[in-house]
């Protein structure tokens, strides 16, 4: 029988504020523990939390980006369970009136056609602190860091609208995309800014009705996650084929052997006993509000790329690697504005300059030692002719390693191209000379050698010497003559 | 509605309270009557009426994303029982 997959997926992710949710405590990751947290985020008796206004600032923004509806009111909650990295014995969420559902997001389906992804709901909740798990032999007990307690989340759940790992991948991916355009999260998903559960069943293709599904945590990378969806399907595949059944369960992904393990059931069932939470008001969100959201959002990933393909004529696979980031989106348009040419300003951008910032301890593109503005410079010498295309990559390079202007570089290197036909003259006679036998065999027919006589000359010039003038030279002394 | 003494346990776990089975019969039996007391409200025609939430009609309270220093390690963790490496310290939690 042929099975089909079914998935939905719910995306955590951290917002990047100064502050956290509910109190004024940093959210910097990576601080001494403990070190950022107060009566607030630690659930002492009578602190009361006060929500971020950022927060909910954020949240129009993913809105408007993920065609969701805001909530006229909405409301938090508390989800009651006791675990030691959270300090209240409930988590702050929002339960029957979220601040925003009904949305969708264009992602590409295996065959490469546009497909919509729904989404569910986007909530608000706090993050939890960590528990740290001491390597010590027999050590029988945990610590527990509460800085992260009380970071601002949104939480993403999509509809089951997913068929594929690779879909799964692209849909996160695209997420991903969208909320560091906004400029809402880091993205980091070795950091934990962004976590993936995957919810999954498979059903027998053509069906409706939806299997049993089983939840997978805490998929922290494309590839568990694509990973973990094609395991846990040919899991469900092989258990109702053999007479078997799906029990609805929590899985944990083992990253080491590539399988999903049922993590052994917690005593009871989880039963939240979400009430609305009273220390906190409803939140009431005007037109107006979303409208100056609106005026404040950037041009996302998919406008940029269709603009990117329309306005400099550039191919589909050029547009998504520019706007893989709209740092290098920005450097791109302004190298291409001030050059003029967009496809030469692509290639470099695409070439030399990414191959730079793919080293390791490469500077964030905002402090590149070359500017946006140096490489237009650059460029524009290329064109006028007085770098050659290799050449100008030297200089590049050597702009990036001492920040220095090109020009600069050129004269102090002599790199100047020789384009005047006077001064190649005296090296085009000179390789001649000396190749009495290539210039025979040439004469009678062999075009091909013309290669080796550029070669020749630009050896001898040590690769300054302009190719269009070497070749017009060398084919009137060798034709003409 | 009669709530059992098994509900009461339960519930207990949920909220890590420990019963002994003594008082499992006469905590159900409060709880039962205090059920029974806000259930004449089911005699009452609520259907135009909004659940209450909050006792006042205030909505929108918010601070802006401004640091306030936080009181620091040494005094959040003041008063737990035991703690290591600046981490409070609690009994073993099972990963599973």
């Amino acid at each position: 029988m042929a099975w089909e997959m079914v998935v939905g997926l719910e995306v955590h992710a951290q917002l990047r504020t100064r502050t956290k949710i509910f109190c004024g405590c940093p959210t910097a990751f990576g601080a001494e523990p403990n070190s950022q947290v107060c009566p607030v985020c630690m659930g002492l008796p009578g602190a009361l939390p006060v929500l971020n206004r950022k927060v909910v600032d954020y949240a129009l923004k993913v809105a408007l980006a993920t065609n969701c509806r805001v909530a006229p009111v909405s409301r938090f909650a508390r989800k009651n369970y006791f675990y030691p990295d959270l300090p209240k014995g409930y988590q702050i969420s929002q339960y029957e009136l979220p601040i925003l559902e009904h949305g969708w997001i264009e992602v590409a389906d295996d065959a490469g056609s546009p497909k919509r992804i729904g989404i569910t709901r986007i909530h608000l909740e706090e993050d939890a602190g960590k528990l740290l798990h001491p390597e010590v032999p027999g050590a029988d007990y945990s610590l527990v860091d509460l800085n992260r307690a009380c970071v601002p989340l949104v939480e993403i759940v999509s509809e089951p609208d997913i068929r594929s790992p690779g879909e799964a991948s692209r849909y996160v991916k695209k997420l991903r995309e969208i909320l560091v355009y906004l400029g809402v999260c880091d993205g980091n998903m070795n950091e934990g800014s962004l976590r993936v559960d995957a919810n999954i069943s498979v059903r027998p293709a053509g069906t409706e009705a939806f299997g049993t599904r089983a939840e997978i945590k805490n998929l922290n990378s494309f590839k568990f996650l694509e990973q973990a969806l094609r395991y846990e399907y040919e899991r469900q595949v092989d258990l109702l084929e053999t007479g078997g059944e799906v029990v609805q369960e929590t899985r944990l992904f083992d990253s080491h052997r590539g399988v999903t393990v049922g993590m052994r059931s917690k005593e009871e069932a989880h039963d939240y006993r979400y009430f609305p939470d009273p220390d906190l008001l409803p939140v009431v969100i005007e037109p107006g509000w979303i409208d100056a959201v609106r005026d404040s959002l950037p041009e996302l990933p998919d406008a940029k790329r269709a603009r990117f393909r329309e306005a400099y004529g550039l191919s589909a696979q050029d547009a998504d690697l520019l706007c893989s980031s709209r740092d290098l989106a920005d450097y791109f348009e302004r190298v291409a504005e001030r050059h003029g040419d967009p496809k030469a300003a692509a290639n470099w951008v695409m070439g030399p300059v990414l191959r730079q910032l793919n080293r390791d301890e490469a500077p964030p593109l905002a402090d590149a030692p070359v500017p946006p503005g140096r490489l237009a410079d650059l460029l524009a010498l290329v064109r006028d002719g007085t770098l050659s295309n290799n050449a100008a990559k030297e200089v590049f390079d050597e702009m990036w390693a001492t920040g220095r202007p090109p020009a600069d570089l050129v004269a102090e290197k002599g790199l100047e191209q020789i384009t005047d036909t006077s001064a190649l003259e005296a090296q085009v006679d000179a390789v001649l000379a000396a190749s009495p036998d290539e210039v025979a065999a040439y004469r009678a027919g062999k075009k091909k050698l013309m290669g080796f006589f550029v070669g020749q000359v630009m050896r001898a010039t040590r690769g300054k010497a302009n190719p269009q003038a070497v070749n017009q030279l060398l084919r009137s002394k060798l034709e003409g003559g | 509605m009669a709530i059992t003494p098994e509900e009461v346990r339960r519930v207990a776990n949920l909220a890590r309270i420990a019963f002994t089975d003594q008082e499992l019969e006469p905590f159900a039996a409060q709880l039962s009557a205090i059920l029974d007391y806000v259930r004449q409200l089911d005699d009452l025609d609520l259907g135009g009426v909004e659940p209450t939430a909050h006792v006042h009609d205030a909505v929108n309270a918010f601070r802006e994303d401004e640091v306030r220093p936080s009181p620091g390690q040494d005094a959040m963790l003041a008063n737990a029982p035991d703690r290591e490496d600046g981490c409070f310290r609690v009994q073993k939690v099972i990963e599973t």
